[in-house]
């Protein structure tokens, strides 16, 4: 067996094998066709809206919309928000994040069904496919995160005047963008998963959405986490990482959320290995994916 | 010339069939026992063993039937699937054209999908930026460039992808089936510029299916059977074996009992070949074939003066020509116990259909007997061809049949006028 490197001195550009390595994933050709990422991700957003009346307004109503069912529905009717921070902001804090993760698993869990055409027909590194997709929907979540900033600004000055208002933004805002990657780190890491296992087991790719939907209920989005009373059943939810996430984040923009350094640790840990074990399999199932007929 | 493309043993098997809850079960109930999941039988082998290297500025038809394994072998080179087993060695970058205008995307117009298509064939925005004027000229849409690709006609659609893929800069390309995109026109356009890409040196491996498009562009062929490399050589060698692998057997007559006439002399089995003298049931519009009726004579008579005449007719049973060595004032005449007609058109000049042919054999003595009559005798294809030698071919809705002829413009009066 000769080693890559010799196959390099004698100027071999590229060599097919049967099976790459487990780890060897081509990050560098994948640098390479960054642009190919980038015009997909704008594809995926300039495509999505185009012969729409409302356009790109659609980005803004979805959360806010459901912001306004989930103040209502689990804020006034339930009474499950919290004490002192407007319901507003409270769900929007949670429902936007929960969003941008959400969309991530469901936009890159099929990629092998939705793509087997164009994946039969030309080469590039399928991963390309999946990191677009969390590209165009990060533009989507930011667009979405400055309406909340907007939110938080009216209330900050209603604040002002109303003492029944809590809120307390705080330093730790400048840890948002270590969460916005450590939730695409996780998204996509549960999408890759999915996805390479549904080229086989079809059903993955028929119960994740309704998976995510459930999972949801667990995440602390309708319920902030000190209101679990129980703290062995706290210590448990905060093991699922979307929790340490949201509360982070409602911590840092609204100064209200229950997160100890470990649990945020322990969710950062289990993001980057999800995400590390969805690209190996990613990458295992990308060389076998076009082989079955 | 140092070799750009080197394959080792290279096969490929396809697995069978998606999984469903039994053969879920099944599978996992056989790895748990510790027996292997899948055997071999499981797969079909696609490619079989596949070594051969391919030179700088090597232009390569690949040459075989349905399933052969043509379209397995370029989505290997193209890095879309891995190989089974073996190695396949690449210098240089490859673009590879299984298909014009995959990931074209409807919304978009037609600038927008020029660049995401590039990059989808491993061009950065750079590029394609810099080639974008020569690529919407080639394509020929420049009034529509800003237009949603979903109001073009696919033609234009066909045009626009082929452009774009055409300019690519990589120093090997691989093609399958592309050429057929398009009026006779663009495919010529299309033809002469992968020509041009072969001038320029670089390597192109490719699936055609004319055998007028192997010759003239390729420098080599190969023939691909089963699976397996048969034949790996220049491309006329290839030709040639590619037809003498495909020939097709003599179609018996003998059995038919629909006949008429005598039965004095009996047509016994019919061979239609091609120009270059292969079997065949398909030969190009405007291109030679040489049709063999095989005969056995029933009687102890023979005969000095035999009229044997061929009438063709469409599938719908519209008379399009008939001939006959009556016609063409030739002897024919029959003195062994058996033997061939032979027929030969140099220059068939009909479109692209499948056409029924009518066989009579009459004796030209005595009042003109019918020896041997067969209604729908035998069948044959007239496939794409080049009657005209302009790339443009007319269909069988503007007519039944091609007539040679020139044309001219002059300054002069109509002659009625002169007097």
């Amino acid at each position: 067996m000769e080693k890559p490197a010799t196959d390099a001195v004698q100027g071999w550009t590229k060599v097919i094998t049967p099976m790459r390595g487990l780890f060897e994933v081509p990050w560098r050709e994948l640098w390479a066709y960054r642009d190919l990422m980038l015009l997909l991700a704008w594809r995926d957003i300039s495509a999505q809206y185009k012969q729409t009346i409302l356009g790109p307004l659609w980005f803004l109503l979805q959360p806010l919309i459901a912001t306004v069912a989930f103040s209502f529905l689990f804020g006034r009717m339930a009474g499950l928000g919290t004490e002192n921070v407007p319901h507003f902001l409270f769900y929007m804090a949670g429902l936007v994040p929960w969003t941008y993760f959400s969309e991530c698993i469901n936009r890159t869990a099929h990629t092998f069904t939705r793509n087997s055409h164009i994946f039969g027909k030309v080469y590039f590194p399928r991963l390309a496919v999946p990191f677009a997709a969390a590209l165009s929907n990060l533009a989507t979540f930011l667009v979405q995160m400055a309406i909340f900033g907007v939110g938080l600004g009216v209330y900050l000055w209603k604040a002002r005047t109303d003492p029944q208002i809590f809120l307390e933004p705080n330093w730790r805002i400048l840890v948002f963008p270590v969460l916005v990657v450590q939730m695409a780190f996780l998204g996509v890491g549960v999408g890759l998963i999915v996805s390479s296992l549904a080229t086989r087991y079809r059903d993955l790719a028929l119960g994740i959405g309704f998976a995510v939907q459930i999972w949801m209920y667990g995440s602390s989005i309708v319920f902030p986490l000190s209101r679990v009373t129980d703290p062995r059943l706290r210590e448990l939810l905060a093991l699922n990482p979307m929790v340490p996430i949201i509360e982070s984040v409602r911590f840092a923009f609204l100064g209200q959320g229950s997160v100890t350094q470990g649990q945020w640790l322990v969710s950062c840990g289990l993001s980057v290995g999800v995400f590390l074990l969805g690209v190996v399999m990613f990458n295992r199932t990308e060389q076998t994916a076009m082989d079955a007929v | 010339m140092s070799i750009v493309i080197h394959a080792e043993n290279i096969s490929k098997a396809y697995r069978l069939g998606q999984l469903d809850g039994r053969s879920f079960l099944a599978e996992w109930r056989a790895r748990l026992s510790g027996k292997p999941a899948r055997n071999e039988a499981d797969g079909i082998w696609a490619l079989r063993d596949l070594s051969f290297d391919v030179r700088e500025g090597d232009v390569v038809g690949l040459l075989g039937r349905n399933g052969a394994g043509k379209s397995t072998l370029l989505k290997l080179l193209s890095a879309i699937m891995a190989p089974t087993t073996g190695r396949i060695r690449i210098k240089g970058r490859v673009a590879s054209l299984l298909e014009v205008g995959t990931g074209f995307h409807m919304e978009l117009t037609g600038r927008e999908n020029v660049f995401l298509n590039g990059a989808i064939l491993g061009m950065n925005r750079r590029q394609v930026a810099a080639r974008f004027d020569e690529i919407v000229a080639f394509s020929g849409v420049e009034q529509f460039i800003d237009t949603p690709v979903k109001r073009y006609s696919s033609g234009m659609r066909m045009r626009l992808a082929f452009a774009v893929a055409a300019h690519l800069d990589s120093e090997i390309v691989i093609l399958d089936e592309v050429l057929a995109v398009g009026d006779a026109g663009f495919q010529r356009k299309c033809l002469d510029k992968v020509g041009a890409l072969a001038r320029s040196g670089r390597t192109i491996f490719f699936v055609a299916h004319q055998a007028a498009t192997v010759e003239a562009l390729c420098t080599r062929g190969m023939v691909l059977n089963k699976g397996r490399m048969e034949f790996d050589g220049t491309q006329t060698e290839a030709l040639s074996h590619y037809y003498a692998s495909e020939q097709v057997a003599p179609l018996p007559l003998s059995e038919r009992a629909d006949r008429e006439g005598s039965g004095e002399v009996r047509l016994t089995g019919v061979e239609i070949l091609n120009g270059s003298g292969f079997a065949t049931d398909s030969v190009p519009s405007g291109g030679a074939v040489t049709i063999r009726l095989g005969y056995t004579r029933r009687t102890a008579e023979v005969f000095p003066h035999l009229v044997v005449s061929l009438q063709v007719t469409t599938q719908l049973g519209v008379p399009v020509f008939c001939h006959s060595n009556w016609f063409t004032g030739e002897q024919l005449g029959v003195s062994e116990e058996s033997g061939v007609f032979v027929c030969h058109l140099p220059r068939l000049p009909l479109p692209e259909s499948v056409y029924r042919v009518e066989c009579r054999v009459v004796s030209e003595g005595r009042g003109g007997r019918l020896l041997d009559g067969l209604k729908g005798a035998f069948e044959f294809r007239v496939g794409p061809g080049d009657f005209y030698g302009s790339g443009k071919t007319p269909t069988l809705e503007t007519g039944l049949a091609f007539v040679e002829g020139k044309w001219g413009v002059e300054r002069d009066a109509l002659r009625v006028e002169r007097a």
